[in-house]
């Protein structure tokens, strides 16, 4: 990750895959999303989604697996270039997330994320925010996920 | 069985209270969101929340649809969720919170697409045992009416 003030807007870096497994779907959806669409072939048969589907959730929790993952690969690369390793910092929300297709058992995702915007803030001057669209397209290429996603990043330290 | 005749706009109910262990707050994390903040209390000290090792985001969402599945979810005629307008990720959970959620119902209305059901606006607030709000999500439903088939 780039200091606040190097963040160039409009890059698009693919973050990795996630393979959604029945037995994978399964276990999320017993804990967090026990819709019997999500549990049973049958019922996701019979369901809107046409087969065993995923939790929305685990959508959007793989991706951020596969994001938190690839950021730590990128912050060791940069820590054996002997740079910097900037601090990224929690995110207060998100907005406008969508599934537009379902994710079904059997199913790859491949999730990307595009820098959209970056603004500073007023009350934390060490660090910016940066808003960034994150999809999900599954193995035939198709959108099956998206949303525009916030976080706080680290500034540039004063030099004195 | 719930149908979209029974969300009506204003408060639909609440949910919990559920405690919160540091055990499934670092499973969650470990699988999904392994960042320090969210596995370690000394990394969560020094972030930018403070104050130990916090719950993830993505597990406050986690819990919110299960405890919404458990409470009237499964009891309805559900087709599915369409989306979430926004999430407001407003203070950090911690091991041992309990947590609530209320949820209200923003608008019903019948579905443009699909004959026989319609699309609801929920709008739910996950609050802690001392009253503070954790989160704010703006969800989008799909569920049958009645006579749906």
């Amino acid at each position: 990750m780039s200091y606040f003030e190097d963040i160039v807007i409009g890059a698009r870096h693919e973050l990795g895959s996630y393979s959604f497994t029945a037995e994978r779907i399964k276990a999320f959806a017993s804990k967090y999303d026990p819709q019997p669409f999500h549990l049973d072939e049958e019922a996701g048969r019979k369901s809107l989604f046409g087969g065993l589907a995923a939790s929305g959730w685990h959508t959007a929790a793989a991706c951020m697996r596969v994001g938190v993952d690839s950021r730590r690969r990128a912050a060791e690369r940069a820590k054996a270039r002997g740079d910097d390793v900037v601090a990224g910092g929690p995110s207060p929300g998100f907005r406008n997330l969508r599934w537009p297709k379902p994710v079904l058992a059997g199913d790859t995702v491949t999730f990307f994320s595009e820098l959209m915007s970056k603004r500073a803030t007023v009350t934390r001057p060490q660090w910016g925010l940066v808003f960034v669209l994150n999809t999900g397209e599954n193995q035939r290429g198709e959108l099956v996920f998206s949303f525009e996603a916030s976080a706080f990043v680290a500034r540039r330290p004063r030099t004195t | 069985m719930l149908t979209l005749e029974d969300f009506k706009p204003g408060h639909f109910m609440t949910l919990g209270p559920r405690r919160v262990t540091r055990d499934e707050i670092i499973a969650f994390a470990t699988e999904f969101d392994p960042q320090p903040m969210h596995l370690d209390d000394e990394a969560g000290r020094n972030s930018l929340l403070g104050g130990g090792v916090s719950g993830s985001g993505w597990h406050m969402c986690a819990l919110a649809m299960r405890m919404q599945v458990e409470g009237y979810l499964n009891n309805s005629k559900s087709l599915g969720g369409l989306g979430v307008e926004e999430v407001r990720w407003l203070a950090p959970l911690r091991p041992d919170d309990l947590i609530t959620l209320e949820v209200h119902v923003d608008k019903a209305r019948p579905s443009n697409s699909r004959p026989g059901a319609g699309v609801i606006h929920f709008r739910s607030e996950m609050f802690n045992a001392a009253k503070q709000r954790l989160m704010m999500i703006v969800a989008i439903g799909l569920m049958a009416s009645r006579d749906y088939s």
